[in-house]
């Protein structure tokens, strides 16, 4: 399969060099070049020796889009550090270009429901965050005898 | 009408004041502390801070009975976003974005969000206007409709040029609509001759336009001679 990803940052990079490990296709597009020596971290190779491809630019510009490749692209993730950055790319990539498979990174958890609703796929880390911080917490007062209400 | 209004950068609370002075109820949402302890100095209530697109901080602002949300942040993301969720989530009719980097303007329009406002379209259409050498000057866009409406000067060696109007053989899909000539403004019938120097008016689907100034622009025998 043939992956864009926009945004190499630590969840970029990470999804990146996996998904080229597992075989895919990957292309990394990322407006900041230093980003690039973040797929390269644990390589003994450089990113492009192993396969992967690079492209400097922003989600936002069409020559940069089609320079990484969007119009052959199955599979679309939108991970810069700004929701509505992703959001708005996500929604590129999906009526623009017609990719098939679209995932953005959106950290704000209302935002992330309400497009989820609307047909763009989203992960929401800080949600994933809040479920195991819950959990974890419950965990732990249930271990130590506490109730969980005033009279318990 | 209450106007919720996103940033307030020059753009954002100038138009805050001007509202408020013609009586309309306004909210003036900004995400910089200082900027909006500076802000809120002047426009006390009527300023909150917060990030607008955050769909509490829209809440909080009452965005459920807002007549319009205007977007004027730097961001041109933030902006298109504003207001595809208060268009689409919060149902507001209307809605008015700021483009900040013209280049943008494709994304607005893919994302349904108009109508849009960029300063350097504003000022290059300006500067079309004045430097009418410039060739052809847009006076009316209707994207959605395809349709717009167009001013040109036939130069001196303008291939119709001599042309009457009924023998013209403008590009499918466009429409001589009326002549500038010497200060006057006629609607041409067909016996009317073109002349180096009218401005015409036309209706056209934007996608000939370069056909229509092909066919009128220059490439004829000159009137000077020349």
């Amino acid at each position: 399969m043939f992956i864009l990803i926009v945004g190499i940052g630590r969840v970029g990079s990470s999804v990146a060099r996996t998904m080229l490990d597992e075989g895919h296709t990957v292309s990394c597009l990322d407006e900041d070049p230093e980003s690039h020596a973040r797929l390269e971290i644990g390589l003994e190779e450089s990113w492009e020796d192993k396969g992967g491809r690079y492209t400097v630019g922003t989600g936002l510009e069409i020559e940069a889009l089609e320079e990484a490749g969007i119009d052959g692209a199955d599979a679309f993730v939108a991970a810069t550090d700004g929701d509505n950055t992703n959001l708005v790319i996500a929604q590129i990539a999906q009526r623009r270009f017609n990719v098939p498979i679209v995932i953005a990174r959106i950290l704000d958890p209302y935002r992330a429901e309400w497009y989820e609703s609307q047909g763009v796929h989203t992960i929401c880390p800080t949600r994933v965050a809040i479920e195991m911080l819950t959990s974890e917490v419950r965990e732990a007062a249930a271990k130590a005898g506490a109730g969980g209400t005033p009279d318990g | 009408m209450y106007v919720i209004i996103a940033g307030a950068g020059k753009v954002g609370w100038n138009l805050a004041r001007e509202l408020l002075d013609k009586g309309h109820e306004v909210t003036l949402i900004e995400n910089d502390r200082d900027r909006f302890a500076t802000v809120e100095q002047e426009l006390e209530h009527n300023a909150q801070y917060g990030d607008a697109s955050e769909l509490w901080v829209l809440e909080r602002a009452g965005i459920s009975r807002a007549d319009m949300v205007i977007a004027v942040t730097g961001d041109d993301e933030d902006n298109v976003l504003i207001c595809q969720v208060a268009k689409e989530k919060y149902l507001c009719e209307r809605t008015i974005a700021r483009v900040n980097n013209p280049r943008n303007k494709q994304w607005f329009e893919l994302l349904g969000v108009r109508p849009v406002v960029s300063a350097t379209d504003l000022i290059l259409r300006l500067i079309e206007h004045e430097v009418p050498d410039y060739g052809l000057v847009h006076l009316l866009d209707l994207p959605e409709q395809h349709l717009e409406i167009i001013e040109m000067l036939l130069p001196q060696d303008s291939k119709a040029a001599g042309v009457r109007v009924g023998d013209l053989e403008m590009p499918d899909g466009s429409l001589l609509i009326s002549i500038l000539r010497e200060g006057r403004g006629f609607v041409p019938g067909p016996e009317t001759v073109l002349e180096p120097g009218d401005e015409i008016l036309a209706v056209l689907d934007p996608t000939v336009e370069e056909d229509l100034t092909t066919y009128f622009g220059a490439g004829g025998v000159s009137a000077n001679g020349a």
